[in-house]
Parts: structure tokens; sequence; C-alpha cells
């Protein structure tokens, strides 16, 4: 568990990046600070491995103050990955990965081999051991940003916008790796966005954070779709949020009509899409609105058609589900 | 001219020797000098403008005049070899120490900081990362302070002691061409020489440049 | 070693033949004749090649190959070629100046922004328009910078025209050092040293006038 205690943190020109922040981070989960720039929320990201150091109050990790071990073993414990890489164009992506193994005290050989494994859980072909940062697009760089953090298996990761500087496309892929990753790994993990889609999508825990330092709320994503602290949290979530709060329920309440007058297509499959039990409601309604005929079908565990749900009858149902 | 290198290879062959000696020893010192001064200007950025701008008015200072003012500073002899190496020192540290500082700089502050994140002291994190990246930008400098450096020494020879600059005076005394150029075309091709030497040892030792 | 030749005013007369005001006078003459030579031959080339991308090699290999001459032997093997006077001393000069001129202004239109030459060309500038509105104006701090470093350099080394027999602050070195008068190569290296740095802080000046306060910091 990471710890904030009443840290501030105020800059020599008299600006106060972060203000009275408490907060507990869970050990093996993602916690995301998200917020508009200047809200502090890469400062408190860089205070976790003393890349600043705080004005006042303390953090800890896991009960102990990071202040009392040696700034750089501390550093090595902890995974950092950031926004456009800061790969080491001079090293091959090999010995990039291989860094933090290497500073430990292995053998170059034990931590090249550890460094290949990791690029393969990454997504990366052995073929680009080989390379140097340059030849590597955006989206590959940052994976090798993360093997690189991974490489001395830390149990804690600091992520600074990861995601931010690739394409829309390949973040969306990246995210999916991400978390496919990390429910292998269990990661204790912060991370920074200003995209409040990332964060809801990726963390366990978001702490949003506001200009000047405040922390706004900290909870899980639906609690902060479905019960903003205040203005500045549900202006953050954004005007859409209502639908927003669909995708944290699934749709196994959804009352469904009889199987009846179901249009096959060519392949013999029910035209429009099919969802099953465990999609959410934003599913079931985009799959709705998206319908040639209006209507979505609901598959059983075997892929059968086992009901039926029409516009008509998804109004119904949310309006019964109204508080 | 053929003639000429016949009748006197003995005298080219010292002079040649003596230039290269007069040229080269005063890059290896002051790069080994420019290194910690170019170091100093990154780790205290206040020095930066300060210690340019003295390198800029050492740089300003004639050859010849110093040359012919070190002997009085350094009480060595007028004839002293000794005064052409600490004088095109000088002129070298001017030169690397500020490319040193510019190549450091240049180095993307992103991966400092990565580097900062990941665990590393501050030693260990110049001779390993930033050193090595800012290597283009010093080897640069250092090529551009062997180059001149060859085709400064001749100078010497208005006081006496200079490589192959004795072949210019000689050839300027008994106004007779055939030395003067021969010295010329030597001091030319020692220059690209050991310009061509440092650009393979880039090559060789920087492979992550010539990528994408 | 003193600063007494310096301080004595008879070599302040200008009057009398020899004095430190002449001799700073034909020191900057043969500067900036050499300059004035140097950048007719050097700018348009540069430029040239810069716009074009024809001939980067050249630009680029001026540099090197032109700190390679020994501007010494160079000008002594013009007089044995062409005999004493202002004409060797001129040529050695030039060769000296080309070099940086031609490396800064090629690579001052090389490294223009792109975007924004782009941008010129979409608003519906003619190519003429283009060079002296934006690619220019743009290029100068850069090129203002290789002049700069010419000048200093053509300052320096402009002391080897007195080893042929000419005038400038080289006489002080070359005629002090024949007497053992160090007293007067001292004044010759102070006013060698402090002349550049005036030739400099003026081309500092004219750099801060021609050149657009947008573009600050970028030289």
């Amino acid at each position: 568990m990471i710890t904030f205690e009443d840290v501030v943190k105020v800059y020599p020109g008299g600006s106060t990046a972060v203000d009275h922040l408490s907060m507990e981070l869970p050990t093996g989960k993602m916690t995301v600070l998200v917020g508009p720039s200047g809200c502090g929320k890469t400062t408190s990201l860089r205070m976790i491995n003393r890349m600043i150091s705080p004005s006042a109050g303390r953090i800890l990790i896991d009960g102990e103050d990071v202040t009392a071990k040696d700034e750089a073993l501390l550093r090595r414990g902890i995974g950092y990955v950031i926004q456009h890489a800061g790969l080491f164009p001079h090293r091959t992506v090999l010995d990039n990965v291989a860094t933090v193994p290497v500073l430990l005290g292995e053998t170059r050989r034990a931590a090249r081999a550890k460094a290949l494994a990791l690029l393969e859980r990454v997504g990366l072909a052995e073929e680009f051991a080989k390379r140097y940062p340059a030849q590597l697009s955006g989206g590959q760089q940052q994976r090798v940003g993360v093997a690189r953090a991974l490489a001395a298996d830390p149990p804690i990761m600091l992520m600074d916008e990861p995601f931010s500087a690739v394409d829309p496309v390949v973040r969306l892929q990246l995210h999916d790796e991400f978390l496919r990753l990390q429910q292998d790994l269990g990661k204790t993990i912060v991370m920074v966005t200003h995209d409040i889609d990332e964060a809801l999508k990726l963390g366990d825990r978001v702490a949003v954070l506001r200009e000047g330092g405040h922390l706004a709320q900290f909870g899980t994503p639906r609690d902060l779709v479905t019960n903003p602290a205040d203005d500045f949290v549900s202006g953050f979530v954004g005007k859409d949020r209502g639908l927003r709060g669909l995708s944290f329920d699934d749709a196994s309440a959804l009352p469904v009509r009889p199987v009846e007058g179901l249009e096959l297509d060519a392949a013999g499959k029910p035209r429009g899409g099919t969802f099953t039990k465990a999609d959410s409601l934003r599913t079931v309604i985009d799959l709705v609105i998206s319908s040639p005929t209006g209507v979505a079908v609901r598959v059983g565990p075997d892929g059968a058609p086992d009901g039926l749900v029409s516009h008509h009858d998804l109004a119904d149902y949310l309006a019964s589900r109204r508080p | 001219m053929i003639e000429y290198l016949r009748n006197n290879h003995v005298i080219v062959w010292q002079a040649l020797q003596e230039h290269l000696y007069l040229a080269l020893l005063p890059v290896l010192l002051g790069f080994v000098i420019a290194l910690p001064l170019g170091y100093l200007a990154v780790r205290f950025p206040r020095l930066y403008h300060p210690l340019t701008n003295v390198y800029g008015i050492l740089y300003s200072i004639p050859s010849l005049a110093l040359f012919v003012f070190l002997p009085v500073i350094l009480g060595t002899k007028v004839l002293s070899p000794i005064n052409i190496v600490v004088a095109l020192t000088i002129y070298t540290v001017a030169l690397l120490a500020r490319t040193v500082a510019d190549g450091l700089r240049s180095v993307d502050a992103v991966v400092v900081q990565a580097a900062t994140a990941m665990g590393y002291r501050r030693t260990r994190r110049l001779i390993s990362v930033e050193l090595p990246i800012a290597l283009p930008v010093i080897l640069a400098g250092l090529r551009v302070a062997t180059v001149s450096n060859i085709s400064l020494v001749s100078v010497g020879s208005l006081i006496g002691i200079g490589g192959l600059g004795q072949l210019f005076t000689r050839g300027f005394q008994l106004f007779y061409m055939e030395p003067i150029l021969i010295g010329v075309i030597l001091s030319v091709l020692l220059a690209a020489i050991a310009d061509l030497i440092i650009v393979l040892v880039q090559r060789a030792i920087t492979p992550w440049t010539r990528v994408a | 070693m003193n600063l007494s030749y310096l301080f004595d005013p008879a070599h302040w007369d200008l009057g009398v033949t020899g004095s430190i005001p002449e001799l700073i006078l034909s020191h900057l003459g043969y500067v900036a004749l050499a300059l004035l030579i140097g950048a007719v031959i050097a700018l348009p080339v540069g430029l040239y090649i810069g716009h074009t991308g024809k001939g980067s090699f050249i630009a680029i290999n001026a540099g090197n190959a032109g700190r390679s001459l020994p501007t010494l032997g160079l000008l002594m093997l013009m007089v044995t070629l062409l005999g004493l006077g202002l004409l060797p001393v001129l040529i050695a000069l030039t060769v000296l100046v080309i070099p940086p001129i031609l490396t800064s202004s090629y690579a001052g239109m090389r490294n223009l922004d792109h975007r924004v030459v782009d941008a010129a060309r979409g608003m519906g500038m003619h190519p003429w328009e283009v060079l002296t509105k934006v690619e220019l104006p743009m290029a100068l701090p850069v090129m203002m910078s290789g002049f700069r470093n010419a000048a200093l350099q053509v300052v320096a080394t402009a002391t080897v025209a007195a080893s042929v027999g000419l005038g400038g602050l080289g006489r002080l070195l070359i005629d002090g050092l024949a007497v053992n008068d160090y007293s007067r190569v001292l004044a010759g290296a102070i006013v060698v040293a402090v002349l550049a740095v005036l030739v400099d802080l003026f081309l500092a000046l004219i750099q801060r006038w021609i050149v657009s306060p947008g573009l600050k910091g970028l030289s």
C-alpha cells in the first residue's frame, strides 16, 4: 500500500502543486491520478520515487517512509514508465530492458536473458531485441518502456501519461494488452493521465485532482460516474456520464421476450448484434440502436439465441432502475 | 617537387614527425582537461555563460602572440616545443570544453530523468548514459580541434619551431615555392587523415547514430 | 614584460607610421576586405546549396577542408607566386573566411522549419518572395553566427600579414619578437584580443538590429 499523509508541495516560485493530499493506494491494484494540467498529478506521482521531494507530509510504502531508504536503491525497486518512453537511444532494445537488473548487480548475460523473456511478454518479437529505439514506432517504444520498467520485477510501477504519445488505435490496443498483463502480474500501479476515459477504463481506483493540487474525489470508476462528489468531478467525468454509468452494470437483470420471428442473415446468424448476460448495458444500448431491426438478440452460453430486447423494452427497464 | 623531396627527405620527414607530435599531443591533453570543465558548466548551469565567454576570449588570442608569450609566463626557452604544446592545448580546451558542455546539454532531459528514476546515481549516469549520448557532438568538436591544431602548428615556425611550417619559412626566405607547396600539401593531408580516423572511430563506437 | 609599450602616448600618435592606431586601421582593413570578398563569394553559394539541397556534400565538408589549410603556408605560397603586396594576404585571409560563411549560410537555409516555408507557399508567395520574406529572415541568426565566427578567426589570423612584410597588428608581434621587446608583443596581443571582442560586439549589435525579435534564442 502506498500512503500519502497530508502531503504538500510548494514550488520555489510560491505556486502550490499539491495541497494537503492524503490517500491510500491499495496493493496489487491500479490507481489512476487524473485531472486537468496544473492539478499536481505528475508532481504527486514523482514524489513517490523521490524525483521530487514534498514540502511537508510523508509518503509511505507498506508503512515505511520513502525517505528512509537510499534514493537510488528506492528507485531501482520501483518501475517507471513515461510518455515517449525515454528509452536510451545509444542502447539496443535488449540492453534498455536489461538496465535495472544490471544496476542491481546481475550479470549482463542473466539480465539479457530476463529482458528477452520480457520483450516477448509485452508482445515484441525477438527480432526487435537487437534494434535501437530510433528504429521502433511510438507504440513499440512504449512497449519497450513497459518491459524496461518490469525488468527487475518491482512490486510497484509508476506510469506518467504512458499512452498519450501514441495514436488512438494503438492506444486502445496497448490498454487491452496492459490490462491483460496487469491481471497476470498484480502490481501496485500508479498512473497519471489527463484522459478521463483512460482513467475509467484502466483504474481500479481513480483519484480526481483539480487545479492547485486538491483531491476532489477518490474512489472506484463507478463511484465517480454514479456518485460524483461535486460539480467539478461531474463536469470532469462529462455530460454523457449517464451513458458511461451503464458500462458498469451487466445485462443479467434485463428482461427479455421470447425468441420469435427472428430474422436470420445469409450465414444463418440472427441479424443485428448479439449479447450475453455478462455484457454491459451500454453494449446492449449500442446494439439496439445500430440493429437494422431495432432488436438485439441475447444468446446463452452455448451461443444459441434465448431472448430478444427492443427499444421499448430497454427504455422501460432503464426507467424502472431510476431511484 | 619530387626532386626537392629526394634531396631533402630527411628534413621533410623530421618536420612531419615534429608536426604530428606538436599538433596531436595538445589534442590529447586538451580533451582530458576539457571533459571535467565541460561537465562543470552543465552541473552548475550558472557557470555556462561565463565559462563560454572565457573560452571565446582565449580563442581570439592570436596564436603567434600566445607562442611568443608562453616562454615569458612559463619560464621556458623561446625555442622550446612546450610553448607550442601549451598554446595549442589552450585552444583545444577553449574549443572542446564548450563542445562537451553543449553535447551534455543536448541529451534529452526525458532520458536523463528516466535514468534517474531507474536508480542511476549521478556519476554512473554521467558515464553510462549522458556521455555516450553526447559522443557524436563531442567527437564533432574533436574533429574541429584536431584539424585546426594541425594547421595552426605551422605558425610556430615564425618563432622557430613549427613542424611543416619550417618548410614555409625556408621557402619564403629563399623565395622558392617547392618546400612551401610540399608543406601545405602534407599539412592538409595530415589533417584529412586525422579527420578520417576520428570519423571511423566515431562510426565504430556510436552505431546507434546510423540507424533509422 | 610590462604594459609600457601599450600605454606610451607616443605609440598612439595617429601621424606616426607604425603607431598603434595606424596598425589597427590597416588590420581592420584586411579584415573587412577579406570578410567582404568572402561573403560575396560564399553567401550566394551557401544559400543556393541550402535552398536547393544540391551539392550539400561541398557545404558540409567545406568547413573542415578550410580549417585544414594552413593560412601561413598559403600566404607564403601566394607571395612566392604573386610577389609581395596586398593581394596574397587578401587571398589567404579570404580562403580562411569562406568556409564558416558557406557552411553557416547552408545550415541556416537547410534547417529552416519547413512547415513555415510550406505555409508561405500555400499562401501564394512567389519563390522569390518565399526566399526574401521568409527563408532569409529565418536563416539570419545561424548565418550571422557563422559570419561572427569568421570575423573572430580573421581578426586573430590577420596578424600573419606582418610575416610577409605587410602592416596590421602583427607588426607589433613580429617586430617586438625580432628585437626581444616583449612589451611591444604584449601590446600587440592585447590590442588584437580587444579588437576581436569589439568586432564581435559590433556584429552582435548588427545581428540584434536585423534579426526579428521573434527569432531570438534560435541562433
